[in-house]
């Protein structure tokens, strides 16, 4: 890496910058750059490989809405990890031992209304609304992160296949899926979560199998488009096998859209599972499910409004967060858009 | 007489369409020597960018032989075919899609070494890049950033030092220079001629640029809708075309003097559809000197003196007569 100006090497070089460095070194010594460069020899260092997701994230964060966005999901995965700092456990007299703070019953201050000690109330057990809704969020985002995986891991797969190799493979695997697409997302979740019967793993995979015809339209999408492009025959005339130029080459490169219908399909999944909860099919009791605890102040609704207010306004935050965050997101990832 | 390095024979590729087959390469030979360039020239969609890429199997060919030293490689199975794949590689027209704009400088000229695992080490593979950076001239500070963030000519050379990573004996340009401005043209047509004359290349040099196909060939064969209308070293042609085509194409370069005065060969009509083409010269719609015997019989490319060939019932006639 070491330049020497009467070196022959020199000439071949286009590089302009460098002809800069050894043309104007001594007008420009304060300058940052220049300030260890010696005039006819020099160290340039490489330029250091710049993180796509640094620049992604800056993009983000220049909208105002996906920023906005990034907060909410920046504070929902916070309560999550720190759901019992925020909400310790409680000690209760009658027992004499510490009991979660979002199963602990106390009947005599039942649907008391949001004060300074019970910030969200308390529900129709007496439980502390706030300490349930904290805890609450870790189900939230595990249902959400879970199925969005299972979702995307297999849409993916299924997509990259039938884009990459096209023809019978890829008609027949589209007509299937075509035929998921047909049924609504959330009776595909019911029935799937009816037939599983109830518990969280259950609702994730109803939840995620009833994602992946979207995933597999969009990457098989952008499959068929990227594969004609001439990188990929580049690698194939090198000898590239298809998983390669799959997942090297191709992928990599269809990235975008599923990160973006990642991003928002966490909102919708974590919708659907408070969807399944309500209806009684998904967290059993007592866990502090935001749609099994709408589902029970759904009751008392007329008379006492913070069981129903706050998780359904958590679900409603969290969906709008995950939204908001996508959209600034798609713009960031939008090439076209990004004028860098 | 030179080794015979690749040997083209009958080779035919049809693709199927709504309409019917189309013809893109129908039934055209040619012969390449060791270290030399042929130069495959012709207009937009006559079928010489196919011929490069079926000579390297990345389409299928429809019938024929291709013969590199002698053995066929449509006959290739899979193991010899990636053998084969290391010795002969392409040079892409357009240097903006033909490098993937997620990897690096660095992981675009390493990628044939990694696929192929001719070089294990990580440390063996950089110090490989970075002379192969040196060869085709890269600056090394240049190995982490992506091709977006480089001009044309950068990103050309990119697509050589990848294409040159296997130690191959042959390339196919296709086109390499036409998406580059003048200047930069010039830079990577010698850079191509300087690894020729080092590494002992040879190459298939397709180009519209009858001034570019001049510059590096060494033989040269006129494409015109999937055949070859005429073959001849570089220098004759230029002199003395004789494909009535060759002929309209050469009049089409212009002279930078401003008092010759030359006589312009205009072809009249358009390019004939290459699916289901009529039968005879595929050049009589357009040529200005056909003859009835054009009409129905396809003329064959022949060999008219030392070198130079030509499919023209006209020529063929003078010739003998």
């Amino acid at each position: 890496m070491i330049y020497v100006r009467d070196n022959k090497k020199y000439s071949t070089d286009p590089d302009r910058l460098r002809c800069k460095l050894f043309g104007y070194a001594t007008k420009t010594v304060g300058d940052k750059i220049l300030s260890n460069v010696k005039v006819g020899t020099g160290i340039i260092p490489s330029i250091k490989k710049k993180s796509m997701f640094s620049v992604i994230l800056r993009t983000v964060i220049k909208s105002k809405t996906a920023f906005a966005g990034l907060i909410i999901i920046l504070l929902l995965i916070l309560s999550a990890i720190f759901a019992n700092v925020i909400a310790p456990p409680v000690f209760d007299d009658r027992l004499g031992d510490y009991l979660p703070s979002w199963s602990r019953q106390d009947l005599n201050n039942r649907f008391q209304q949001p004060n300074m000690e019970f910030w969200f109330g308390t529900d129709n057990f007496g439980r502390d609304i706030f300490a349930r809704v904290i805890h609450g969020s870790r189900i939230s985002l595990q249902v959400g992160a879970i199925a969005v995986s299972i979702s995307a891991a297999i849409g993916v797969m299924l997509g990259a296949i039938s884009g990459f190799y096209g023809g019978r493979c890829d008609n027949v695997l589209m007509r299937i899926l075509d035929m998921a697409l047909a049924i609504p997302n959330i009776l595909l979740a019911i029935a799937i979560a009816a037939a599983l019967g109830p518990g969280l793993i259950n609702v994730m995979i109803a939840v995620g199998i009833g994602g992946i015809p979207g995933y597999a339209r969009i990457v098989r999408g952008s499959v068929m488009s990227v594969k004609e492009q001439e990188f990929v025959e580049a690698a194939k005339s090198s000898g590239a096998t298809d998983a390669t130029l799959i997942f090297r080459h191709i992928l990599p490169n269809c990235m975008s859209p599923v990160i973006v219908t990642m991003t928002m399909g966490l909102g919708s999944a974590i919708l659907a599972a408070a969807g399944l909860a309500f209806i009684g099919l998904g967290v059993s009791p007592p866990s502090p499910e935001w749609g099994a605890m709408l589902s029970d102040g759904r009751r008392f609704m007329r008379e006492f409004l913070p069981m129903v207010v706050f998780p359904g306004g958590a679900i409603a935050l969290v969906v709008l967060g995950f939204n908001m965050f996508g959209d600034g997101l798609r713009d960031a990832l939008d090439p076209r858009l990004n004028q860098r | 007489m030179a080794e015979k390095f690749l040997e083209v024979k009958n080779l035919k590729k049809y693709f199927k369409t709504k309409r019917g087959w189309l013809h893109a390469v129908d039934d055209i030979d040619f012969v390449i020597n060791k270290g030399e360039t042929l130069g495959l020239v012709g207009e937009s969609g006559c079928g010489k960018s196919t011929t490069g890429r079926v000579v390297l199997r990345l389409l299928e060919a429809t019938a024929g032989e291709i013969l590199f030293n002698g053995e066929d490689v449509l006959k290739f199975n899979k193991q010899k075919m990636r053998e084969m794949r290391q010795n002969a590689q392409i040079v892409f027209q357009d240097p903006f899609a033909s490098l993937n704009p997620r990897m690096s400088v660095s992981q675009i000229i390493a990628e044939p070494l990694v696929i192929n695992k001719t070089v294990s080490s990580k440390h063996e593979i950089q110090k490989k890049v970075a002379s192969l950076m040196e060869t085709v001239g890269l600056a090394s500070r240049l190995e982490n950033v992506y091709p977006h963030e480089l001009d044309g000519g950068r990103r050309q050379r990119i697509g050589i030092a990848r294409a040159l990573a296997l130690n191959p004996s042959f390339i196919v340009l296709d086109e390499p220079v036409s998406a580059l401005d003048v200047s930069i043209q010039a830079q990577i047509l010698n850079l191509m001629d300087e690894l020729q004359d080092e590494l002992g290349l040879t190459y298939l040099f397709v180009s519209h640029d009858l001034s570019v196909i001049k510059h590096v060939s060494d033989n040269i064969a006129v494409m015109y809708l999937g055949k070859i209308v005429e073959m001849s070293d570089y220098a004759s042609i230029f002199v003395d075309p004789l494909h009535p085509y060759t002929k309209a194409l050469l009049s089409a370069i212009p002279i930078p003097d401003v008092d010759i005065k030359r006589e312009r060969i205009i072809l009249e009509g358009d390019v004939p559809s290459p699916i289901a083409p009529p039968p005879g010269c595929r050049f009589y719609g357009r040529c200005y000197a056909r003859k009835d015997i054009c009409k129905d019989n396809t003329p064959e490319l022949l060999p008219v003196s030392e070198g130079r060939s030509v499919a023209c019932h006209i020529v063929h006639e003078q010739r003998k007569g």
